[in-house]
């Protein structure tokens, strides 16, 4: 099945090329990286975790959200979704490597990353988070490869198979759950730490991530001979919109939560990041664009005349896609080192290197999807173009 | 028969370090410090303690004995002196609001606002650090010492995340081209670790008291916790005293008289 991915058309292999160029620039970034050390990105004593790490968690929710299609479809036999499902694993299986490479372009002595291994601590988070992402990855790579080549081979899939969907179901919620653990069990840090840390990373990942896969299955669609068909579409085009709705409600509970308690610890980072703090408001323009972005994407979502209409859904996904990836991917890390244990703003922008650095991972997470989804298309035009099928 | 075993292989051990790094010349930088490398009667009596913990008296720090106390500690572990955002700091000082934030004074006495406090690891009883370190990098010992061993970290700086205080420092660079006088008897880092104050664990394995309490002259107070008799519970009986940010449930073993 593999020999799929080696014979394409020159779009095919002409976008494996620029990600391949994108890797390969990038990759010339991260070596002076490791040369020189973590010196060359925005990070400082005080906000010690930056773009690295806020992109790795926004990619884990694009890797659990992928159990949005896989539960309806095993718990609800939801035949809708079928043509989808394994773009849906895929997407995760790019996701999760995605987010590993986050990981480990972030630590200060990569060549030294088996220690979480050698040393393991049950007691640490980022050990379960390791279980819990390489679980995952393994998982969907095993399910999804599994399910496709039974599919290829006019079969139906190995009884062994359902077990282990299920166990991925539960998973899912888990690699971010534990994801939000990393953040909510710190005492001093009032923005993350909140009981309702890993429902509002799940909400945030359960309408992010289905956009990020809808978008792109109609990309493959405008490309390709895929169609994921129209009700499908309809579905989690709805889904979508609920999870974002939950959302926006959750983020709202905090903000009453921190504004009529009036306790400044746990208001002093919503104003950091929405009226700045100390007259430092280089996060305010972000924020308040996520905010407009998010409203926006939801007023044109709701209704279902609007989203049913292709025109209106692909800018409402994309507002949506960039909303969240603001709050999550920028607004979340900043806001949990703002103001720092001193009180103070030390302001925290990524450099240029750094954001190339994270393209590098980018471009790795483009190229295994995009090999992933051309085998999953080959296979399913093949089998499905044969007479009499 | 195990533990004398040790022990000759520990004086064993350090006498032919002792013994070569003077004449041998290959072994490098080491050999310079012959003469003062400490020796296996240096470390003959360490002092103990169930639970480490120390006393700032606020009041009697003036500039140039804050300048002298960090000076010893730095100097004496090779701290790098780096400009901007990036720095470390073992020892340092905040003015009162951002040293006891939770505190919020306002009509603040003249005396506590304009003066500078003295910062450092508080060795905290439950150190979210340590509960937070995936690789056993930075542990407490049995004598309530939060210390890290540099070899095992992987520079994630979760431990900078979890610890309220600020407490730590990251190597974002080769620390070595700003440390202006190397001290040979203690390593310096190496770029991607995380590093902070130790309480001088290895000024404690000799018998001596922290470089920073005794460049204080009497200012820091050291002792055991949990002896009614050492100096730190003495000072504490007759003196109010405060500890940062009570309410991160850390139980810090640093104590601020005002």
């Amino acid at each position: 099945m593999i020999e799929k991915a080696l014979k394409g058309s020159p779009r095919y292999f002409g976008a494996l090329m620029v990600f391949l160029a994108i890797m390969g620039i990038g990759g010339g970034f991260y070596l002076v990286q490791l040369n020189q050390g973590l010196m060359i990105t925005g990070l400082s004593r005080d906000v010690s975790w930056g773009f690295y790490i806020a992109q790795f968690t926004y990619m884990v929710g694009v890797a659990a959200s992928a159990v949005m299609l896989v539960l309806p479809y095993y718990f609800h036999h939801y035949k809708a979704y079928s043509k989808m499902i394994i773009m849906g694993e895929f997407l995760a299986i790019a996701a999760v490597i995605m987010c590993l490479g986050f990981i480990v372009i972030d630590i200060g002595q990569p060549q030294r990353m088996l220690n979480v291994l050698i040393n393991s601590t049950p007691g640490s988070v980022l050990f379960w988070d390791m279980v819990v992402l390489n679980g995952y990855l393994i998982l969907n790579a095993v399910i999804g490869w599994t399910s496709l080549m039974a599919y290829w081979k006019r079969v139906s899939p190995p009884t062994w198979v359902k077990p282990l969907v299920y166990t991925s179901i539960i998973w899912a919620f888990s690699i971010h759950t534990v994801t939000a653990f990393l953040y909510a069990g710190l005492p001093g840090r009032h923005y993350w730490l909140t009981a309702i840390l890993a429902a509002r990373f799940l909400s945030s990942a359960f309408c992010s991530g289905p956009s990020i896969l809808l978008l792109l299955m109609l990309l493959a669609k405008k490309l390709t001979k895929f169609d994921p068909g129209n009700e499908a579409i309809k579905s989690l085009s709805t889904t979508i919109t609920y999870a974002m709705c939950v959302n926006v409600f959750f983020f709202l509970l905090e903000v009453f939560t921190a504004f009529y308690s009036n306790m400044p610890g746990h208001m002093d980072p919503i104003l950091f990041l929405f009226s700045g703090f100390e007259g430092h408001t280089y996060m305010t323009p972000f924020m308040w664009t996520a905010a407009a972005l998010g409203l926006t994407s939801l007023f044109l979502l709701i209704p279902p005349k609007w989203r049913e209409n292709r025109d209106i859904l692909v800018p409402a996904l994309i507002m949506l896609v960039i909303g969240t990836w603001i709050d999550k991917g920028m607004g979340l890390i900043a806001a949990g080192f703002t103001p720092n244990p001193f009180e103070k703003v030390t302001e925290y922008l990524p450099t240029g290197p750094e954001l190339m650095i994270a393209l590098m991972i980018y471009a790795v997470g483009g190229f295994v999807l995009t090999i992933l989804w051309k085998i999953a298309l080959e296979v399913r035009a093949e089998v499905e173009g044969e007479p009499g099928k | 028969m195990q533990s004398s075993r040790r022990d000759f292989l520990k004086l064993a051990g350090v006498s032919a370090l002792g013994l070569s790094a003077g004449t041998l010349g290959f072994l490098g930088e080491g050999a310079q410090a012959a003469d003062a490398l400490p020796n296996a009667t240096n470390f003959a009596k360490p002092i103990t303690a169930k639970r480490w913990a120390m006393v700032i008296d606020t009041a009697k720090f003036d500039d140039a004995l804050i300048a002298k106390v960090i000076d010893s500690c730095h100097t004496a572990h090779n701290v790098p002196t780096i400009p901007g955002k990036q720095e470390i700091k073992w020892i340092w000082t905040e003015e009162f609001h951002g040293t006891f934030t939770s505190e919020r004074p306002v009509h603040l006495a003249d005396a506590q606002e304009h003066r500078k406090y003295l910062l450092l690891c508080n060795h905290c009883e439950n150190p979210p650090c340590v509960r937070v370190c995936p690789t056993k990098a930075t542990f407490k010992n049995k004598e309530g010492l939060v210390i890290m061993d540099y070899h095992r970290c992987i520079g994630c700086r979760y431990c900078m995340a979890g610890c309220p205080y600020g407490a730590r420092s990251f190597n974002f660079q080769d620390p070595e081209k700003f440390v202006k006088n190397m001290n040979l008897l203690y390593p310096h880092r190496t770029r991607g670790v995380v590093e902070k104050c130790t309480f001088c664990v290895e000024k404690l394995a000799q018998g001596l008291m922290p470089n920073c309490v005794q460049a204080s002259g009497g200012a820091m107070v050291f002792g055991d916790l949990q002896d009614p008799n050492s100096p730190v519970r003495k000072i504490l009986k007759e003196k109010f005293a405060i500890r940062r940010n009570p309410s991160a449930g850390t139980e810090p073993g640093v104590f601020y008289i005002l």
